[in-house]
Order: structure tokens, then C-alpha cells, then sequence
């Protein structure tokens, strides 16, 4: 398991990582719009489902001095607060009656 | 049946004497109007420019884009840390000094000079000129009279301003008047976790304050925000402030709030409960050291108070949430249509997973929301393009709208007045 990206305590979400643990905001907008409700879907059951465990673990590093593996884990949790808009509320991944609207995010706190 | 008692005039639009009949919105779609508000306001106000933390160090500089005045500007924190601000062009022929990649993009950075990029003149963080190259091949050029062009520039409780007029009215303090100047201990300085949205809009500047600076279109607009239940009740309800506030050029909203944690969980989203934050916030707000609450915040007393809202004129927001975080909005005018909008949070730095994790949605939700309110905009500048209608219907929750559009056309007629006055 040298390769997993998540700790080895989540290594159920491992299948998600690879799509999901995204650096930045942006890169997690794009994501969305590129997935279909299926894809979001999946990772917002299995993540909520492990979310309280995972801000757990986590919350026992310094924000600034994260290991990557946790630092992937905190990128995971991003990503399903990205997807729930879509899931809990929209349907779709676009925000409706959105047009060619965007709102770009060019300064974000690290992590 | 009003929840919150209005003024004794029986609203507030007529407690401010904005009148009450219906209004035109030919501000907002008239180019020959925008060339007028570019000289008459643009050219007057003090501009927000951005906060003292984004100069974090003496050499620290950021540039501004000011398309409606038709100049750039680079703020710059000299060797003593005063802040200071200059037109970016170069003295020898115009080019513009700092920026990189593309001449139109704003940039930042540290230095203990500017240099041009084309011929290589030099300039010290003062503005003054330090070099000039093969300065013998000069006709009398003395460099102390090639310094970089000031702007003036004020600092209000680390809100960095400017103000392009020559000499202007009022100084900062003086303009943003004491409703404003009332939020001076609020610890702004505290929340330098910053996120910085930007959005290109095709709608007038001031339909975007306008859409920002009423709330009667909460309930209807992002009704899908929230579980339907919460909608439905958000809807039957409908939106009433119980504060309005004008001073001067400047307008402030209060709202009432929620307390998210104390509602049954089908009037929430799943992630909220999960987070432990949303729209309004994290959950768990931060201890903010207020040894006494600012004065001007809250002016409602609500019990839980939602948000204040300042419309600092002409186009800078401070909206100070009850949950302990503030953002600002700047609204930047590119044509009569179009505009760039600035949307930016500050939290205080999350310390841990948890709560990094609650900024998280909080900052979302703020996207979710503003990709709505942005897009309706386009919707409504088309039609009013159309000229089918010429006057609008105002209710007294869009007090503030009116009190903006008021407050633009007496600048643009006192500037034509003293045009006119001095050409005779």
C-alpha cells in the first residue's frame, strides 16, 4: 500500500482519491461540472458516512504541518462539501438558471 | 402585519424623504450617464483598494485596475511602512511600470524598487526617481522632477483607500462619515484568512449594489438553496429588516438571525449539520476579544442578529455577520453593461481541521449564492436595454436601492453644475 494517497484507516475512500483529493477550489469546481450525479453521488455517501472520523483524524495535525496522506484526506472532505450542493439540493451540477456565470476563487486559504 | 416597527412616517422610505413613486432605472443602462459617473464619482470618491494585510512587509506592493477612471494604480508599503500610492506609469513615455505577463492583469508582490520594464527607468518605493538610463543622453532632465504621480491615499482601520481627484473635498475619515467610522475598534485585523472571488458581470455596477443591498428577493431567488420546508416558511414569511440606516452617501441594513443549531433538523441540509456552518457561518464562532461591542454594529439589538450590511459609496460593501466573520464586495465598472465583481471572506485563520472544514461550506455556499444573484443581473440588464418599461415600482425592504440611485445622479449634477459654472 505504499502507493495509497488516504491513510490507512480510511482506505475504503482510497477509491475516490485519486479523482478527488484536489489541491484547489478550482480544480474541485471543474471536477463537478465534469461528473455525472452517479459519480457525486457515491462520494458524498461514502465520505459523509466516515466524515466525522476523518475531521477526527485530521484535526489531530497542525494545519500548517499536515502530513500528505491527511492533507489528502482534508482535500476528500472538501470535495464532498463541493458535491453536496448537486446532491442535496441542485440535482445537477450546475447551480440552475446559472448561465455562462462564473465566479472564480483566486485567492484560498492553504490548506 | 410587520414584525419589526417602522420609522413614524409609516416607512422608511419616506422617514429618509427618497419618495415614493415608482423609478427609472435610465442610470443604468445610458452610456452618455456612465461617462458622466466616471468623472463625477469615480474621479471624487475615496476608493477602496484593499486591506494593509495584503502589504505585509515594508516593499510589499499590489497594483489596482481602475478601468472606470482609465488608470492603474500600485499601492506600495515604503521603507518606514507607510502606505502609499501612485498612478502606474512610467515618467519617460507612459508605459505602464508594474505588471507581468499581461499589461491588464493586476499583480503583487515585494521589491525594493520599481523598474520599467521598457527603457529601464528606476523608482524608489517613495515614488521618487533613482535612475535614469544614459541620463547624459538627456536634454536638462532633472530626475527629482520625474517621480511617479501620487494618488491620494488614506488608511481607515486597515482599509486601504484612494482618491483620484487632485485635491480631494473631504479627507477619508471625513467622507465615510460616523455611521461608518462607528465600526473603527471592530477587529478587522483579527480575520486575515482570505478568500478572493472575482466575476466578470454583464449588468451595470449599480444593479449588482442594488441586488446586494435588498433582501425582499432572498426568499424567492435561492428558494432551492434550502430543504423545501425551510423555503416554503422562508416564502410565506418574506423578508423584513428591522433596521434601515443612510448617512450621507452611505446606507447600512440590519437583519435578524438564526440559530442554525437550535432548528429541527429538516430545515437543514445535511452538510450543514455535518460542518457545523453554512451560509451564515461557522457554527461555532470565534472569540473575537470585543472588549466592548463597535457601536454601529447591530443597531437593532437583534437576538440573534444576522448581518449588517455598509454600502460604502459608490461601490464597497463591509458586511459583518453575527457569526463572527466579515466580507467585502467591490463592484468595478468596465462599460454602462458590465462590471467586475469582487467578492472577498475573511474568517479568522482556522486553527484546526474542523474548523477549516466549516470555512469550507460557508465559502461555498457564498459561490453558490453569488453565481445566482449574478446571473439574474444579465437577466435584468437585457430588459431594461429593451426600453419597454421605463419606470419600476420600489417597496419600502428597497429603500436602500432608491437611496443609491439618489445619491448617484446628485454627484453627476453637481459635477455638471460645476462645469458648467466654470465655463462661465
Amino acid at each position: 500500500m505504499t502507493d495509497a494517497l488516504l491513510p490507512s484507516e480510511f482506505s475504503d475512500l482510497e477509491p475516490f482519491a485519486a479523482k478527488w483529493s484536489l489541491a484547489t477550489e478550482q480544480e474541485r469546481y471543474m471536477e463537478r461540472l465534469s461528473s455525472s450525479m452517479e459519480e457525486m453521488q457515491a462520494l458524498y455517501d461514502a465520505v459523509t458516512d466516515r466524515a466525522e472520523e476523518a475531521m477526527a483524524y485530521c484535526d489531530k495535525f497542525p494545519l500548517d504541518d499536515m502530513p500528505a496522506d491527511a492533507l489528502n484526506l482534508m482535500r476528500l472532505l472538501y470535495s464532498m462539501i463541493m458535491v453536496s450542493f448537486p446532491v442535496e439540493v441542485w440535482g445537477q451540477p450546475r447551480i440552475p438558471d446559472t448561465g455562462a456565470a462564473y465566479l472564480d476563487l483566486l485567492v484560498e486559504p492553504i490548506p | 402585519m410587520a414584525r419589526y416597527p417602522k420609522p413614524p412616517e409609516g416607512s422608511w422610505t419616506e422617514h429618509y424623504e427618497l419618495g415614493t413613486e415608482p423609478m427609472s432605472y435610465e442610470d443604468s443602462i445610458s452610456p452618455e450617464f456612465f461617462e458622466l459617473e466616471r468623472e463625477a464619482i469615480f474621479k471624487r470618491a475615496w476608493l477602496n483598494v484593499g486591506r494593509v494585510e495584503q502589504l505585509p512587509r515594508n516593499g510589499s506592493y499590489f497594483t489596482k485596475e481602475l478601468a472606470v477612471a482609465r488608470t492603474s494604480v500600485v499601492i506600495v508599503r515604503g521603507r518606514e511602512g507607510e502606505v502609499r500610492a501612485f498612478h502606474n506609469v512610467c515618467r519617460h513615455r507612459g508605459n505602464k511600470l508594474v505588471w507581468n505577463d499581461f499589461p491588464k492583469e493586476e499583480t503583487s508582490g515585494i521589491s525594493r524598487q520599481f523598474v520599467c520594464k521598457y527603457h529601464g527607468w528606476r523608482y524608489d518605493l517613495d515614488g521618487s526617481c533613482s535612475f535614469v538610463q544614459q541620463e547624459q543622453e538627456f536634454f536638462d532632465l532633472d530626475k527629482a522632477d520625474y517621480g511617479l504621480v501620487s494618488v491620494h491615499c488614506e488608511v481607515w482601520a486597515g482599509f486601504i483607500f484612494v482618491n483620484l481627484a487632485q485635491e480631494p473635498e473631504q479627507s477619508l475619515t471625513e467622507f465615510l462619515g460616523p455611521m461608518v467610522t462607528a465600526l473603527e475598534n471592530y477587529p478587522f485585523h483579527l480575520q486575515s484568512e482570505r478568500w478572493f472571488y472575482r466575476s466578470p458581470v454583464n449588468a451595470n455596477w449599480k444593479l449588482y449594489l442594488d441586488a446586494f443591498q435588498e433582501f425582499y428577493h432572498a426568499p424567492v431567488l435561492h428558494a432551492r438553496q434550502t430543504p423545501p420546508e425551510f423555503s416554503a416558511a422562508a416564502q410565506q414569511a418574506g423578508f423584513e429588516a428591522p433596521y434601515y440606516g443612510i448617512d450621507g452617501p452611505h446606507r447600512v441594513v440590519s437583519t435578524a438571525g438564526i440559530h442554525p443549531w437550535n432548528l429541527p433538523p429538516n430545515l437543514l441540509k445535511p452538510m450543514e449539520i455535518l460542518t457545523r456552518s453554512g451560509l451564515f457561518g461557522p457554527w461555532d464562532a470565534p472569540d473575537l476579544n470585543f472588549e466592548q461591542k463597535p457601536a454601529g454594529l447591530n443597531p437593532a439589538e437583534c437576538d440573534p442578529w444576522g448581518l449588517d450590511s455598509f454600502q460604502i459609496f459608490p461601490n464597497f460593501v463591509i458586511l459583518i455577520w453575527g457569526q463572527g466573520w466579515y466580507l467585502t464586495y467591490h463592484y468595478w465598472p468596465t462599460s454602462a453593461s458590465q462590471h467586475i465583481f469582487e467578492g472577498t471572506l475573511y474568517f479568522v485563520p482556522a486553527k484546526t481541521a474542523r474548523e477549516r472544514v466549516a470555512h469550507e461550506l460557508a465559502a461555498l455556499s457564498f459561490k453558490e449564492y453569488g453565481h445566482q444573484d449574478a446571473n439574474t443581473l444579465e437577466a435584468t440588464q437585457t430588459m431594461l436595454e429593451s426600453r419597454v418599461l421605463d419606470r419600476f415600482p420600489l417597496g419600502d425592504q428597497e429603500v436602500l436601492c432608491r437611496h443609491l440611485h439618489k445619491v448617484a445622479g446628485d454627484w453627476v449634477d453637481d459635477y455638471q453644475r460645476e462645469l458648467a459654472e466654470a465655463k462661465r
